[in-house]
C-alpha cells in the first residue's frame, strides 16, 4: 500500500470516528445566532442587564463578581455601586442569587436554574431565541409560554420591554404576531437579548481570551517546532539508504 | 572489597553508577543498540504516540487531583473551581479531557496497524496479549474518569454501565449494589470510581505498558513487510535491514509528536469541547438522579460496543447476552494471533479476499461507532445487529478465509525507499 493511501486512510479513519452533527427541528421561529465573545461593549451591556433583569432570580454560582470585572473591565468602583446589589457581598463572592431554592421552588414549582453554565449546555443561539419566543398562553399559570421550552415555570419578565406576542399558525405555518408594543422596538429588544447571551456565553467560559490568545502562540510555536524536527529528522535520515 | 568493573568500561560518575547499575545496559538494549526495522512508515508513529499521551494523561492527572474533590457535592463544583479559579486549570483539564480521546484515536490506529501488517503473529503473540490488556484496562480507567466530573451524562453513564453487571444471573443485583456501594450511583460510587481512576488501574496500566514494551524489545519490532530482520544480519551481527533506534527513530517519532500536538492544541485551544464529543452538553448540568437525559450514550470511543449492548435483545428473561457479546467482542481480539493461518503476515502481501475482510472490517467499525452515538431506532438496530455479526466473522472466520487468501511472495529483505533518494533495497 502506498504511503498517500496510508496517510488517507489513517485521515478518514480520524474524520470518521467521532461520527456526524445531528440535524435538529427547531421551533417556530428560529433565528440562527452565533455569541460574539470579542465584543467587549456588548459583553457589558450583557452584564449590566443581567444584574438588572436576571440576577433576582438566577445564580451565576461559579462566576465571581471580581473575575467579571477584570475580564470586562469594569472598574470597582462601578461594579459595587452598579452591579453589587447585594450588600453582603464581597467582590471575591460568587454571584448568587438572593432567592432562596426551597422558597423559589414553591413560588415557581422550580427553583430558577443556575446560569453560569447555560450557554454551554443548551448553546448560545438557544438562549437567544428563548428569550425572544415568549408568547400568550392562557393555558399557563404564569400567562405565558415558550416554544423552545414547553410549559416553562418561568414567567415572560421581560414582556415590558418586548411586549407580548402570540403564536399563530401549526407545524411549519407557526410564527409570532405582535400584539402589544414594549418600551423597546423589536431590533432593540433583539439587541438586549444578544447582549445578554454574548454575556452569558463568556460566563459560560471566561477562560476563553486567554484560551485563544495561548492558543495562537502555541500553535506558532508548534509549527516552527515541528518544521525544524522533521528537517533535523531528513538530516539524520539522509544518509540511510 | 574490589567490585567488577562494568563491561561497558564507563569512567566518572556514570562509571560509578554502571558498575552498581545497569544504567548504560538498558540505554544500549532499548535505545541506541536497539535495532528497529528502517522501513517504518506513518503507521508506526502510533506507538510513541500512545506512550506520550499517557504521560500527559497521568501529569495533568496528578495536578488535576491536587484540587479535584471527589464527593457527590463538591465534585461538580470542584471542576468548574479548576476551569476558573485555579491558574492555567482549564488547560490541565483539557489536556487530560481531550487527551482521553486522542488516546483512543491512536490506540485504535495503533491495533489497525497490528492487524494490517500481522505485529501479532509469532513470535509476538504476547506483545499483542499485553496491549489488548491495555486496551481493557484503558476502558475501563476511561469509564472511571468519565465519571468522576459528576456531571448529569456521568452520573447516567455509571448507571448504565454498573448496571450491565445487575444482568448477571442469580447474583446480579448483589453484586450491583456492592460494587454501587448504595443502590443507585452516589458519593460512594463516585469514591471508588476515583480511588480506581487515580491509582488502582493507572498502576496497572503503567505495569502492562512496560511488559508490551519488554515483550517487543525481547524479539524485535515488526514492520510493513512483516519480515524478521533478525534473519539478515551483516558481519558484525546487527541486521542489514535495522536501524539503531537512537537516534534514527527518536528524531522520526518526534516529527510525529509535532504533528500530533499540532492537532492535539487546535482541539485544545480552539475547539475544548470537541464539538461535544470530548465533553457533552449533558455533562455541563451536574448530576441528577431525577433528571434523565434525552439520550444516554458513553463517551465516543465506546460507541460500537455501545451500539452492540444495546441492539442485542434480552432473551429468556435475562439482558445478560447484550453484555456477553460486548466482552466478547474485546476478548475476541485477544485470540487473534491464533485466528490468523496466513502463511504471510503483511497484508502487502495477503491476496484479495483479506484486504477485503479488512476493508469491511473498517467500515463496519466506523459505521457501528457512529449509531451507537445515535437515538435507538429499528433500522439502526437492525443495521447494528448485521453490524455485530459482520465484526465477530472478520475474527472467527479467519482460520478459514486467512488460509484460501492466495498470498504473494514475500522477498527476503525489507522494501525501504531513502529518504533522500529512491532506491530499493534488494539482496
Amino acid at each position: 500500500m502506498s504511503r498517500r493511501f496510508n496517510a488517507a486512510l489513517a485521515l478518514a479513519v480520524i474524520a470518521l470516528l467521532p461520527g456526524w452533527a445531528r440535524a435538529e427541528d427547531h421551533g417556530p421561529g428560529w433565528m440562527a445566532f452565533s455569541a460574539s465573545p470579542n465584543n467587549l461593549v456588548s459583553v457589558q451591556r450583557g452584564a449590566r442587564d443581567f444584574m438588572n433583569y436576571c440576577s433576582g432570580c438566577h445564580s451565576l454560582q461559579y462566576q465571581r463578581y471580581q473575575r467579571m470585572a477584570t475580564d470586562l473591565h469594569i472598574p470597582d468602583q462601578l461594579l459595587k455601586q452598579d452591579l453589587m446589589f447585594n450588600p453582603d457581598a464581597k467582590p471575591g463572592d460568587t454571584m448568587v442569587s438572593a432567592m432562596p431554592d426551597q422558597q423559589a421552588a414553591t413560588w415557581f414549582g422550580k427553583a430558577p436554574p443556575d446560569l453560569s453554565l447555560e450557554a454551554q449546555v443548551r448553546g448560545a443561539d438557544w438562549i437567544y431565541n428563548y428569550l425572544q419566543h415568549f408568547y400568550l398562553d392562557p393555558a399557563r399559570p404564569t400567562g405565558a409560554n415558550n416554544p423552545q421550552l414547553p410549559n416553562a415555570a418561568m414567567p415572560d419578565v421581560l414582556w415590558s420591554l418586548q411586549g407580548w406576542q402570540k403564536l399563530v399558525g401549526k407545524g411549519d405555518q407557526a410564527h409570532f404576531e405582535s400584539v402589544s408594543q414594549g418600551r423597546m422596538t423589536p431590533e432593540q429588544y433583539r439587541d438586549f437579548v444578544a447582549d445578554l447571551v454574548n454575556f452569558l456565553d463568556y460566563v459560560a467560559s471566561p477562560e476563553r481570551a486567554q484560551r485563544l490568545s495561548v492558543g495562537f502562540k502555541t500553535m506558532i510555536f508548534l509549527v516552527i517546532l515541528t518544521g525544524l524536527l522533521y528537517l533535523l529528522n531528513r538530516e539524520y535520515w539522509r544518509k540511510i539508504h | 572489597m574490589a567490585i567488577t568493573p562494568n563491561p561497558y568500561k564507563t569512567t566518572g560518575f556514570l562509571g560509578w553508577i554502571d558498575d552498581r547499575f545497569p544504567l548504560t545496559k538498558i540505554w544500549k538494549d532499548h535505545l541506541s543498540d536497539y535495532y528497529a526495522p528502517k522501513n517504518f512508515n506513518f503507521w508506526y508513529f502510533f506507538g510513541s504516540l500512545a506512550m506520550l499521551v499517557l504521560v500527559n494523561q497521568l501529569l495533568t492527572g496528578i495536578f488535576l487531583t491536587m484540587h479535584y474533590d471527589p464527593s457527590a457535592e463538591n465534585a461538580f463544583g470542584s471542576v468548574q473551581y479548576i476551569m476558573r479559579d485555579v491558574p492555567w486549570g482549564w488547560l490541565i483539564r483539557d489536556l487530560h479531557a481531550a487527551g482521553a480521546s486522542a488516546f483512543f484515536i491512536i490506540v485504535y490506529l495503533h491495533m489497525l496497524r497490528g492487524i494490517m501488517y500481522g505485529s501479532h503473529r509469532k513470535p509476538r503473540e504476547l506483545i499483542w496479549l499485553f496491549g489488548c490488556l491495555i486496551f481493557l484496562v484503558l476502558m475501563a480507567e476511561a469509564f472511571c474518569g468519565y465519571v468522576l466530573p459528576w456531571g448529569n451524562m456521568s452520573y447516567w453513564g455509571a448507571k448504565v454501565i454498573i448496571s450491565l453487571f445487575g444482568a448477571v444471573p442469580f447474583v446480579g443485583h448483589q453484586l450491583q449494589v456492592w460494587i454501587q456501594g448504595d443502590f443507585t450511583p452516589s458519593g460512594a460510587t463516585l469514591n471508588r470510581l476515583f480511588a480506581f481512576h487515580v491509582i488502582a488501574l493507572p498502576l496497572v496500566l503503567v505495569m502492562l505498558v512496560f511488559l508490551h514494551v519488554m515483550a517487543l524489545h525481547e524479539v524485535g519490532s515488526n514492520n510493513p513487510d512483516g519480515i524478521e530482520i533478525k534473519q539478515h544480519k551483516g558481519p558484525d551481527g546487527k541486521p542489514l535491514d535495522g536501524i539503531p533506534f537512537h537516534p534514527y527513530y527518536t528524531v522520526h517519532d518526534l516529527v510525529g509528536v509535532g504533528v500530533f500536538l499540532l492537532i492535539f492544541a487546535a482541539v485544545i485551544f480552539f475547539a475544548p469541547t470537541g464539538g461535544g464529543l470530548v465533553i457533552e452538553p449533558d455533562n455541563f448540568l451536574p448530576a441528577n438522579p431525577l433528571v434523565t437525559p434525552a439520550e444516554i450514550h458513553p463517551a465516543w470511543y465506546f460507541g460500537v460496543f455501545y451500539a452492540m449492548l444495546r441492539s442485542i435483545p434480552a432473551m429468556f428473561d435475562t439482558q445478560i447476552w447484550g453484555v456477553l457479546v460486548m466482552f466478547g467482542a474485546v476478548l475476541v481480539l485477544f485470540f487473534l494471533p491464533w485466528l490468523d493461518r496466513s502463511p504471510v503476515k503483511s497484508i502487502r502481501y495477503k491476496g484479495w479476499i483479506f484486504k477485503t475482510a479488512l476493508a469491511i472490517f473498517i467500515v463496519d467499525f466506523l459505521v457501528m461507532n457512529y449509531l451507537g452515538m445515535q437515538a435507538v431506532n429499528p433500522l439502526y438496530t437492525a443495521i447494528t445487529r448485521v453490524g455485530t455479526a459482520v465484526y465477530f466473522a472478520f475474527f472467527l472466520l479467519m482460520p478459514w478465509y486467512s488460509r484460501w487468501d492466495r498470498t504473494k511472495p514475500v522477498p527476503d529483505r525489507v522494501s525501504f525507499h531513502g529518504h533522500g533518494g529512491s532506491q530499493r533495497v534488494t539482496s
